[in-house]
C-alpha cells in the first residue's frame, strides 16, 4: 500500500477529530437518558386531565382562568412582556402545533385550551433552579417557594411550555381585590400553577378545576397511581395526548383531544 | 507630654460623647419610650409561652415557613397541646388583628424591616 507521509497525517487526524468531537454528544445522550425524573408508582402522584371537546362546547369560558386569578391573587398586567399567568387558553394550533395538519379545519385549530405548568415528572425547571426553590414533591406536583427564588429566571428559560412568570414590578396594584389568605408575590420573584397544593392539603380541588366541574365539567383532577381514581380511567380508556411529550418531560396534564 | 492638660480634657469629651446613650438614659431612668403594643382582648391562647414568642418569632416563624412550603405539614401543636394552623395571615393575625399596633410598634422601635409583608397580606388591610 503507498501511503505518503501526508496522507497518513490527515487521515490521523480527521480520526482524532472524530473521537474528539464525538465523545461529548455520546456523553450528554448517555446523561438524558438517566437525566432524573423517576415516577414512583406508589403514593399519590397527581394529574389533570382536560377533555378538550367538552372544553370547546363552552365557547369563551374562562372560568377555570378567573377561579385562578381569585384565589391566588393573580396580577393583572395588560402589557404582555410582563403579564403573569398561571393558567390561560391558547388555541389548539399553538398548543399541539403538530397535530394540526394543513387540511385542519379551522374550528378544531382555534379551539381554545386552557394551558398551565405541566408539573413534569422530568421537570427541567427543577434541574437548572440553583436555590432549589422549585423542587418536585413526593406527591409529584413541581411546588414554587418564593422564599428561596433569587429571581434568576434560569427556570422561565427551562421551562418549554412558557408556564413560569416573573414579576417585573410589585404586582399588588394589578391586583383587583387582594385576599388576605393567600400571599401575593413580590417585584423579582418567578411564579406559577402549583396544582393549589393549599387546597389539597385542605382536601379541595384545585380551584379551576372546581370552578369547571360547576359550568362544564371538562377537567378531571385526580391520582394517577390511584388505579380507581376517575383520572386514571380516563388515562386507560382514551387516547391522550401530552405537550411536548418527546421532550422527556413527562407531563402530567393530559388533553383528550 | 506637649499639651497634656488639653488632650486629656478632649479625650474626655470624646468619651462623654461616645457614651451619650447610656449616661443619658441611665440619668433618664429607662430606656426611654418602650414601644406599647395593642394585645388581643382575653390574651393567654397564643402558640407559645410570651416570653418565647418575644425571644423566639422569627424563628417560629420560619420554622412554620419551611414546615408548610417544603413539607406541606401545615398543623403545629403548642406546648399547651393546642393544635394551631402554622399561617402567619391566619393564625398570628386572626387574635392580633392589627399588624400596626402589634407588629410594627416593635419592629420600628429596633428599626428592622422583615420582608414578610412584601408577599403576605395583613388581613386588616391598612
Amino acid at each position: 500500500m503507498d501511503t505518503s507521509r501526508r496522507g497518513f497525517l490527515k487521515a490521523a487526524g480527521a480520526a482524532a477529530l472524530g473521537v474528539g468531537g464525538g465523545a461529548p454528544l455520546v456523553l450528554m445522550s448517555a446523561r438524558g437518558s438517566t437525566g432524573g425524573g423517576e415516577v414512583s408508582s406508589s403514593g399519590i402522584r397527581w394529574a389533570l386531565a382536560i377533555d378538550t371537546q367538552k372544553c370547546a362546547e363552552g365557547s369563551g369560558c374562562t372560568a377555570c382562568v378567573e377561579a385562578c386569578r381569585d384565589v391566588h391573587n393573580i396580577p393583572l398586567i395588560e402589557n404582555v412582556e410582563e403579564e403573569v399567568k398561571w393558567i390561560w387558553k391558547e388555541p389548539l394550533q399553538k398548543v399541539f402545533p403538530h397535530r394540526v395538519l394543513s387540511e385542519t379545519g379551522e374550528e378544531i385549530r382555534e379551539r381554545p385550551l386552557p394551558v398551565m405548568c405541566n408539573h413534569c415528572d422530568n421537570p427541567p425547571c427543577v434541574r437548572v433552579c440553583p436555590t432549589k426553590a422549585t423542587w418536585k414533591r413526593d406527591d409529584g406536583i413541581v411546588m414554587m417557594d418564593q422564599h428561596r427564588c433569587i429571581g434568576c429566571r434560569y427556570c422561565v428559560v427551562g421551562c418549554p411550555y412558557g408556564a413560569r412568570s416573573f414579576n417585573w414590578s410589585d404586582p399588588r396594584p394589578y391586583i383587583d381585590k387582594i385576599r388576605a389568605d393567600y400571599p401575593t408575590r413580590t417585584k423579582g420573584v418567578v411564579e406559577k400553577c402549583t396544582f393549589c397544593a393549599e387546597r389539597l392539603a385542605g382536601g379541595q380541588l384545585p380551584a379551576c378545576v372546581e370552578a369547571c366541574q360547576k359550568v362544564g365539567g371538562a377537567m378531571v383532577f385526580g391520582d394517577l397511581n390511584d388505579e380507581h381514581s376517575e383520572i386514571r380511567q380516563l388515562v386507560r380508556a382514551n387516547l391522550v395526548a401530552q405537550r411536548k411529550a418527546e421532550l422527556g418531560t413527562r407531563p402530567k396534564v393530559h388533553y383528550k383531544l | 507630654m506637649y499639651d497634656g492638660a488639653k488632650i486629656v480634657s478632649g479625650l474626655a469629651v470624646f468619651v462623654l460623647v461616645c457614651a451619650f446613650p447610656l449616661w443619658y438614659s441611665a440619668a433618664k431612668g429607662g430606656a426611654g419610650d418602650l414601644p406599647e403594643l395593642t394585645l388581643p382582648e382575653g390574651g393567654g391562647g397564643c402558640v407559645e409561652s410570651t416570653e418565647h414568642m418575644r425571644a423566639s418569632h422569627m424563628e417560629l416563624l420560619n420554622h412554620w415557613r419551611d414546615q408548610v412550603v417544603r413539607h406541606g405539614e401545615r398543623r403545629y401543636r403548642g406546648p399547651d397541646g393546642v393544635e394551631h394552623e402554622m399561617s402567619l395571615s391566619k393564625t398570628c393575625l386572626g387574635c392580633h388583628t392589627s399588624k400596626a399596633e402589634f407588629c410594627d410598634r416593635c419592629h420600628n422601635y429596633v428599626d428592622v424591616k422583615p420582608a414578610c409583608w412584601d408577599c403576605h397580606v395583613d388581613p386588616s388591610g391598612e
